[in-house]
């Protein structure tokens, strides 16, 4: 299979500092990536390597074999989508509003929204069961339903990969359940390829199929939740001590904080 | 739900052009009524005789109207399409509904650059508002870097510095007043606070032009602003190049601002009321929000100004002083109901 995004030895640098170096990455269609990391490792700076905000100091990114450089914007945009973090609306747009701002990258200058970019942005909050909140403003929603809507605009660029940046830190466990859900049947479904940066182990060795773990902007292990969540990586990583045992119902690693 | 919202985009070329028009009658008919009222006068009879060229040559209303009123409901057409316009451009690139251009000191700003204008003896055709253009640019320039942290923009910083620049601005403007020899004194006090009365037909030649390619070229910019407004990192994803739509937005709003205040004077308050008024009514769509706020904005002014002339008629009040006395109250309003919700940057 193809890889979607691709990074070759990706280095970036902050001044003289290296915040990731030496980094191979493929992400594939239809898989979940989480990437781990305690703050500072350079999980955030990977992201935006990955989506094309920052340009490698090092190596190179390649977009479906095509180095992400060489690329406009726009063009970037039709295959990487981003649900970032802190979201705010200072205007009051209405969800269908927003989710059709999604379709941006595939329009002319002038062009305003066509039937088929509604029917898509339509499709799009029935994919994230959102649709019922179409008319209302993006100001009214609580938490967990604009993190839907966001990822349903994600969803109407009709990109091959979408990168999450902690999707769920401001979300309550019902909330946090409800997302990871989604994400994963999307995936599914539409052979997405998903990047999850987090700070919550357990969710992400629930849902990833494969992580990457970074310490100080290198790739500490990567492989099944199985190879990379042990207390050995763990303790070398985060430098706390913990117990790894097994989540009794799906038999994946499930990380305690010894007292 | 509405069934419709499956089946037509909530935004069509239709739909923008159909309450541009509306808009537009809207504003004629403002307009015409401030041809009829005044101190002096004219009836509707003979603005039809006018039109329709059968009013006698030496009548009084032709006078009245094709020389004092018509271009002085002209100017207060094009100042408040302009004023608007830059009160939507700003608060969408500023993300802060509280922004406008004479809040942001911008007015004040070009008002400066045109009384050094007029100190200098610079005629009002070219030199004053080129200085006016300089003076905006500089302060639109100043509050942007004053007032961005290596963060980024942060709304409520800019707003405070734009407002302590207007204060700055506005204590140099009264020391040149305050030096300045009797005969121009009044002008520029009464041209401050906003004068339309003076208004010929030579600046609307210029600035008529200029603000219709200025309002194309800033629809163009419509859905990057709108993208603007959720998020510079969103926007960029989406691949707005953010740096260029800001830098031409701002430039292009400093042009007209600097040639509408060296023309009228300091208006203000155009910028926040119309703007915050279409937002309520049309949603926050730029392509909708630029024309139906610039073109309310004309129709605001226009009477105002017939307000300002009515008054405490036969003398009249600088048209600055109406829209403060309905503006300062607004934004208060503004900044105490909803300024919770605008205070995150």
């Amino acid at each position: 299979m193809e890889p979607i995004l691709t990074l070759r030895k990706v280095g970036f640098r902050y001044g003289a500092s290296w915040a990731v170096k030496g980094v191979d990455l493929e992400v594939f269609p239809g898989e979940m990536l989480g990437i781990l990391g305690p703050n500072g490792s350079g999980k955030t700076t990977l992201l935006k390597l990955l989506d094309g905000m920052l340009f490698p100091d090092e190596g190179e990114v390649l977009v479906r074999r095509k180095n992400m450089a060489t690329l406009k914007r726009g063009d970037v945009a039709k295959v990487v989508a981003l649900v970032a973090q802190e979201n705010f609306f200072r205007f009051a747009f209405s969800v269908l509003e927003v989710v059709l701002m999604g379709r941006f990258p595939h329009l002319g200058r002038l062009q305003f929204e066509r039937d088929k970019d509604l029917k898509i942005a339509v499709n799009a909050l029935r994919a994230t069961h959102a649709l019922e909140l179409s008319e209302r403003s993006i100001h009214e929603l609580s938490g967990g339903e604009k993190q839907r809507v966001l990822l349903a605009r994600a969803l109407a660029q009709e990109p091959g990969v979408i990168l999450l940046d902690e999707p769920t830190s401001f979300l309550d466990l019902k909330y946090k359940k409800e997302i990871f859900d989604l994400i994963l049947s999307l995936s599914k479904e539409k052979g997405l390829g998903v990047v999850i940066v987090s700070h919550d182990i357990d969710l992400v060795s629930q849902y990833c199929h494969r992580i990457v773990m970074l310490k100080n902007g290198s790739v500490h292990r990567t492989g099944t939740p199985d190879q990379v969540i042990t207390a050995a990586s763990i303790e070398a990583v985060y430098e706390c001590a913990v117990l790894v045992d097994r989540n009794l119902m799906t038999g994946k690693p499930r990380v305690s904080l010894k007292p | 739900m509405n069934n419709d919202l499956l089946h037509k985009p909530p935004l069509t070329p239709a739909r923008v052009f159909r309450l541009s028009l509306i808009m537009i009658l809207f504003l004629l008919l403002v307009g015409a009524a401030s041809l009829l009222l005044g101190t002096a006068e004219v009836s509707l009879h003979k603005i039809v005789a006018l039109v329709s060229g059968t009013l006698h040559p030496d009548d009084p209303a032709r006078l009245i109207i094709l020389k004092i009123r018509l271009p002085r409901t002209i100017l207060a057409g094009l100042a408040g399409f302009s004023l608007a316009l830059g009160g939507v451009v700003f608060q969408a690139l500023l993300r802060n509904p509280l922004a406008d251009p004479f809040i942001l000191g911008v007015s004040s700003g070009s008002a400066f650059g045109a009384i050094i204008g007029i100190l200098l003896g610079f005629t009002f055709s070219v030199g004053i508002p080129l200085l006016s253009f300089a003076g905006a640019l500089l302060t639109v320039y100043l509050v942007l870097a004053l007032g961005t942290r290596r963060m980024g923009m942060e709304s409520s910083t800019i707003l405070l510095t734009g407002v302590i620049l207007n204060a700055f601005f506005t204590a140099v403007i009264m020391f040149f007043i305050s030096i300045a020899t009797d005969s121009r004194l009044h002008t520029m006090l009464f041209w401050l606070y906003g004068d339309l009365s003076q208004s010929r037909y030579a600046p609307l030649i210029i600035l008529a032009p200029a603000l219709i390619v200025v309002s194309v070229i800033l629809f163009r910019f419509a859905k990057e602003l709108n993208l603007i407004t959720t998020g510079e990192e969103i926007a960029l994803q989406l691949g707005v190049d953010v740096e260029k739509a800001k830098k031409t937005c701002l430039v292009l709003v400093s042009l007209v601002i600097g040639l509408v205040v060296s023309f009228s004077g300091l208006i203000g308050f155009v910028g926040l009321i119309v703007p915050h008024i279409a937002r309520i009514a049309f949603g926050s769509d730029h392509r909708l929000l630029i024309p139906v706020a610039s073109l309310g904005g004309a129709t605001f002014l226009i009477a105002a100004d017939t307000l300002a002339r009515l008054v405490i008629s036969p003398s009249e009040l600088p048209v600055g002083v109406v829209t403060a006395f309905l503006g300062a109250p607004f934004f208060l309003y503004l900044l105490r109901v909803r300024g919770s919700q605008w205070s995150r940057s």
